[in-house]
């Protein structure tokens, strides 16, 4: 009996582990977002948290999305050379990028990127007894690390994933024209009369979902880091790897919610 | 007035504090002696609610800590962590000006750079390391960094973690004197953890022992050579033979 229970222990483990993490980042979260709208700001280190996040991203950024492009447009030509419909190259391109592509890549982008380094920082910072130090100097490592940081990606990225869309039909748009024959300024005629102000607003907001769970997550694992330089190691993996399952998981929720019909 | 009854924290199956009480006065100068790993540090951590008490009291003053407003709690304290614990993201100086850089204590920022020059010259640094990264020091000047940040803001309270280890025989003098002079001249109230017996010797006016996670002596220093408890007078001649087991 109590073997052929066992299982059940464990499923029951699982799960109450699983909701109690949920539960966690979430308290997390509200937090995090609560030191956002109350002051003491602090100025500079949102300066620094938005050129870290958002400047120099943009290399990081730029290319991924016009390698992207340029094989999306390459692909769909491809495709729908089957059934003679080349000429949607430009739609499928805009859409592809706008829509998913775009905002999906640029969030895995900063999830390697900005989740990564956060969570090293802060993980380190506190083996080091740093967060520590700050609290004795009458300073909230909520306010004066994660807020700052959230903040500025809550509002960087959706910039990024702005520029990345545009670069990404750019790389279509440079591939077709290039080496496909299209006409370029059709290419484009078609791009903007095709795309609605909806697509691009979704997209943007996909990127400020996609910014505020990476900067979460990293500061999430680094202030809750294990010791020693194997517990920076932990959370840096751990962030990196909760921050993109949650970006492609929150992606397909949005996706669903904006445009099923 | 700072009183700590029966106070205990466990980490995991690791029962370091069990127990601690102890008085320390306003104005006076108290040094924690004891074992590595026997808790010093962590007792530091409890009473600033860092690392918060599985059970027992802490007071400042009459009023229990975890009671009273923690920001107010905390602009009363300085802390020396024994690692240092510099913001490496900060040159120097404005990891010695922390607190005056913001917050209720703020000042013109030419102001707070004068005062953190002025405390690392107390230190024995000179104005030219001012202006480097922490990570462009030696651990026994980022020590004393970390010391001239703990006495910044002029708290009325401060805890010193180990701040003679790692340095040398005349740094650490120069060190003893100025914790002596803080708690003579600005009245501060002084917590010292020390493995150094010539700095208890210097800094202390009481010695406490902690030993198996409880105080094991406590008396002025004056009395520490005739205290009449053979872990005290073992860890004070450092002989491997005695009651604490040196080899576990
Ligand atoms: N955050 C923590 N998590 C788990 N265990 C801890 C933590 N902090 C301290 N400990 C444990 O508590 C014990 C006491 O540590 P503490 O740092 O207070 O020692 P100490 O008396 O200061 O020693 P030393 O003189 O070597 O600095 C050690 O066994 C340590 O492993
Ligand atoms: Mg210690």
């Amino acid at each position: 009996m109590s073997i052929a229970l066992a299982p059940l222990g464990w499923i029951g483990r699982a799960v109450l582990t699983a909701l109690g993490a949920v539960g966690r980042v979430t308290l997390f979260a509200l937090s995090a977002l609560s030191h956002v709208l109350r002051p003491p700001f602090y100025g500079r280190e949102f300066a620094a948290a938005l050129a870290q996040i958002g400047w120099l991203s943009l290399p990081v950024v730029g290319l991924t999305a016009v390698f992207t492009g340029g094989a999306l447009a390459l692909q769909i030509y491809a495709g729908g050379a089957r059934f003679n419909a080349e000429a949607v190259v430009p739609q499928i391109v805009a859409l592809g990028m706008v829509r998913e592509l775009g905002p999906v890549l640029v969030g895995l982008m900063i999830a390697a990127r900005v989740t990564s380094s956060i969570a090293a920082e802060i993980a380190t910072m506190k083996v080091t007894e740093q967060i520590d130090a700050l609290t004795t100097l009458s300073t909230n490592p909520m306010k004066y690390l994660v807020a700052p940081r959230v903040l500025a990606a809550l509002i960087v990225v959706p910039a990024l994933v702005g520029v990345g869309d545009i670069i990404g039909i750019f790389g279509g748009w440079a591939v077709t024209s290039g080496t496909l024959g299209f006409n370029p300024s059709t290419y484009l005629k078609n791009t903007v009369d095709f795309l609605q102000t909806w697509d691009v607003v979704t997209s943007l907001f996909k990127g400020c979902a996609f910014g505020g769970i990476a900067a979460l997550m990293g500061c999430y694992y680094g202030m809750n880091s294990g010791r020693g330089a194997q517990g920076v190691g932990r959370a840096t993996k751990g962030s990196v790897e909760a921050a993109a399952i949650l970006i492609l998981a929150a992606n397909f929720l949005l996706t669903g919610a904006f445009f099923s019909v | 007035m700072i009183t700590l009854d029966s106070v205990s924290k466990t980490f995991g199956t690791n029962h370091v504090l069990r127990g601690v009480d102890l008085t320390i006065d306003r104005g006076t100068s108290m040094v924690i002696i004891g074992g590595s790993g026997t808790g010093k540090s962590v007792l530091l951590k409890c009473i600033l609610g860092l690392t918060p008490p599985d059970s027992g009291t802490i007071t400042l003053d009459g009023q229990d800590v975890t009671r009273t407003d923690r920001d107010a709690f905390l602009a009363r304290f300085g802390m020396l962590f024994q690692g240092g614990a510099l913001f490496d993201s900060l040159p120097v100086w404005q990891n010695v000006a922390f607190r005056l850089l913001r917050g209720p204590q703020k000042r013109p920022k030419h102001e707070a750079r004068e005062i953190a020059i002025e405390k690392l010259r107390r230190v024995g640094l000179t104005p030219d390391q001012a202006d480097k990264f922490p990570a462009e020091l030696s651990g026994g000047m980022q020590k004393r960094v970390g010391l001239a940040r703990a006495i910044a803001a002029e708290p009325e309270i401060i805890f010193f973690d180990e701040p003679t280890t790692g340095l040398d025989p005349i740094m650490a003098g120069v060190i003893n004197d100025l914790i002596r002079e803080i708690v003579t001249e600005m009245g501060a109230t002084a917590m010292t953890i020390t493995h150094d017996m010539s700095s208890v010797r210097a800094i202390a006016d009481s010695v406490a022992m902690l030993h198996g996670g409880k105080i094991r002596w406590t008396g002025p220093v004056a009395q520490l050579d005739s205290s009449g408890d053979p872990y005290v007078d073992q860890f004070i001649s450092g002989s491997a033979e005695g009651p604490i087991e040196a080899v576990r």
